[in-house]
């Protein structure tokens, strides 16, 4: 097993560099991208399903589980974005991010706020200088259809709003059509737009919307395409597409982040959004991280939810086993 | 063995056993933990005086022991059924209490049977018992348009406005079902609190459950929405305190826990404080606390048990 690294920010301008090192040609092209993603085994459907359904049936119970509640809070993206949010309920979002639960100030805190772009700026001066990211949608989520300048302005207009972190869509028309290298350039591209004037560099997740990949196949090659083209975080699904973030499909990202860093040296982040609600589930996606990806991926610095029901009902959990009595939705805030 | 009903030794059919299971959400799954209980018809003869601890007759069947998660489970499906079910006219809802008696007069004679075995009872006596339930669900039914009239008022105020008082449900009941009579109570204790739009999660008689159960189907065949009656068939000591601390339940009727094997309703009525649950108690006082007599008239009391009141100023014009 190779040594942990902490993803260094690459340069946005050696991407390329790296990529046509890694594929070893002289030239990026859709032909080269298109061998070497092809070239990628195939994922056994039958195979993955099954692994997650057996991983589903793990036990988590009493000290083991307090952690998991815990951890499970700490990951989350808190996440609002609807066509009918406003400054207030974004406020509202924040301030439930500060104080999770006003009964128990040893809740810990999720690990970002997740808006539309241009409500970036409202949410960085809600959370002042806490330590809670702002993570902000962009490049004309959820369909990505936008020329590329629109894309970048989008970008560029969030990080200056003060986003810790991009969430960017994949233009899945082009992906499915074969068209890898305009994939890749766009990320390259949106990667170079999450700069900084002070030299830093705001994160990038690169959103595959696994609902409209089709395969699991397709899943691993958009994978491994997001994270050639330098993506620090692959994630799902946008949540406006049935089915969002799966078992399986997440199964197979960790699995790509895991032979990645094999591969590169580099660890990716993975985060499974939409369609998360219970502590149930999360439990499930955190049995599944440890055994596939391994217990370095535990941390919400690698992984995330994308999620805003599932606070509530990890609060929930958390109050049943503080208090010995079930809770119910009166006793936390709803969204 | 009369002759008629012998089958030939060749051709022998199987006996076709029937899984007793819960009722929650309009479902009837098994029990989460995997468990059953062995339950055993009341020595005949006795009647309903055969107290628990006296279940020695033959075996009636195994029923699904439910477990506290079946319970949390039976709230959350409650919970989430109690706004519609409230929201329904007051005209619906009586008409769906009616359509409980009319399946379950379809299904007497399976019921009177069932009694009989439960509780002991002579085939006569348990038929009107039936009946008796049968006549429960109506009477109930026809208080649902009539339950604002009563209780509700119209409060003379110092000032030109109508202020009007009317009764709503208070949401999620808990109910322990009487532990002797297994179909009149059960019906006495589960219509007057689903008749005002309440929901409820209830314990079925820990030694009497397979009445319980053929209501259950009744009930899932008779236009009540799934979810506003969950059933929990198991041990009564087990699962009533996990509902008594429950936070999300608003209300928990102990009635079922006079009797009840190892059960003290005050340490039951002390856990209901933690969110202020409204209690309904058992008759009689402390370890005397005993089961009424169901065959009487019912008055409004279980139902005001159970009724929030809602009171609203408006403005009085010419």
């Amino acid at each position: 097993m190779t040594t942990v690294r902490p993803s260094v920010a690459q340069p946005p301008a050696s991407a390329s560099t790296t990529a046509r090192d890694l594929l070893g040609v002289s030239r990026l092209t859709d032909a080269v991208l298109r061998r070497w993603l092809h070239g990628l085994p195939g994922v056994d459907q039958v195979g993955a399903e099954a692994r997650v359904a057996g991983l589903g049936t793990r036990s988590i119970k009493t000290t083991s589980k307090a952690w998991a509640i815990d951890t499970a809070i700490s990951m989350i993206d808190l996440t609002t974005l609807e066509g009918a949010d406003t400054p207030g309920k974004v406020r509202s979002l924040c301030a439930k991010a500060l104080v999770p639960d006003p009964t128990d100030p040893a809740t810990p805190r999720p690990a970002a706020v997740c808006v539309y772009g241009d409500l970036a700026s409202t949410a960085r001066n809600a959370l002042g200088d806490s330590p809670i990211h702002v993570a902000a949608v962009a490049t004309a989520f959820p369909s990505g259809r936008a020329s590329m300048p629109v894309k970048l302005a989008d970008t560029r207009d969030a990080v200056d709003g003060g986003a810790d972190e991009i969430d960017m869509v994949i233009d899945r028309g082009a992906f499915l059509s074969g068209r890898y290298l305009q994939v890749f350039d766009e990320i390259v591209a949106v990667k170079s737009a999450c700069a900084r004037s002070d030299g830093t560099s705001a994160h990038l997740k690169v959103i595959l919307e696994t609902g409209e990949l089709a395969t699991y196949d397709a899943v691993r090659r958009a994978s491994y395409l997001a994270m050639l083209a330098g993506a620090d975080f692959i994630k799902t699904s946008t949540g406006k597409i049935a089915p969002a973030a799966t078992l399986p499909v997440t199964l197979v990202m960790l699995e790509a982040v895991r032979d990645w860093r094999e591969l590169t040296g580099t660890q990716i982040g993975v985060k499974p959004a939409g369609g998360i609600r219970t502590t149930k589930d999360a439990m499930k996606y955190l049995v599944m991280v440890n055994e596939i990806a391994g217990p370095d991926w535990l941390t919400p610095e690698w992984f995330r939810f994308g999620a805003s029901g599932l606070l509530g009902d990890l609060l929930l959990q958390r109050q049943k086993l503080a208090t010995g009595a079930y809770s119910g939705p009166d006793y936390v805030t709803i969204d | 063995m009369s002759p008629t009903t012998a089958t030939p030794a060749a051709d022998p059919r199987l006996e076709v056993r029937k899984t007793y299971k819960l009722y929650v959400n309009g479902a009837f799954p098994r029990s989460e933990s995997g468990r059953v209980y062995a339950v055993h018809a009341a020595s005949r003869g006795r009647g309903a005086a055969a107290g628990a601890g006296s279940r020695t007759g033959a075996l009636l069947g195994n029923v699904a022991q439910g477990s506290r998660k079946d319970a949390r489970d039976a709230v959350v499906a409650a919970r989430a059924v109690v706004a519609g079910w409230a929201g329904a006219t007051a005209y619906n809802r009586g008409q769906v209490l009616y359509r409980v008696a009319e399946v379950m007069q379809g299904r007497a004679a399976q019921l009177a049977a069932e009694v009989a075995d439960a509780e002991g009872l002579t085939a006569a006596r348990a038929a009107a018992t039936v009946a008796a339930a049968i006549d429960r669900w109506v009477w109930y039914a026809g208080w649902s348009d009539k339950l604002a009239q009563v209780v509700g008022n119209l409060n003379p105020v110092a000032g030109p406005y109508f202020n009007i008082s009317a009764p709503s449900p208070t949401g999620v009941v808990a109910i322990l079902a009487p532990q002797r009579s297994s179909l009149l109570g059960l019906t006495s204790v589960i219509a007057p609190v689903i008749v005002s739009g309440n929901a409820c999660v209830v314990i079925a008689s820990q030694d009497r459950p397979i009445p319980a159960v053929t209501l259950a189907e009744i009930l899932a065949t008779s236009d009540v929405p799934g979810g506003v009656v969950n059933l929990i068939t198991g041990h009564t000591a087990e699962i009533a305190p996990w509902l008594a601390s429950h936070r999300d339940v608003n209300a928990i009727d102990l009635t079922g826990a006079a009797d009840a094997t190892g059960v003290d309703w005050g340490t039951l009525e002390a856990a209901a404080a933690d969110n202020l649950k409204r209690v309904l108690r058992p008759e009689g006082v402390g370890s005397q606390a005993q089961e009424p007599d169901w065959s009487a008239t019912p008055d409004l009391h279980r139902m005001t048990a159970f009724l929030e009141t809602k009171t609203v100023w408006h403005p009085k014009g010419r």
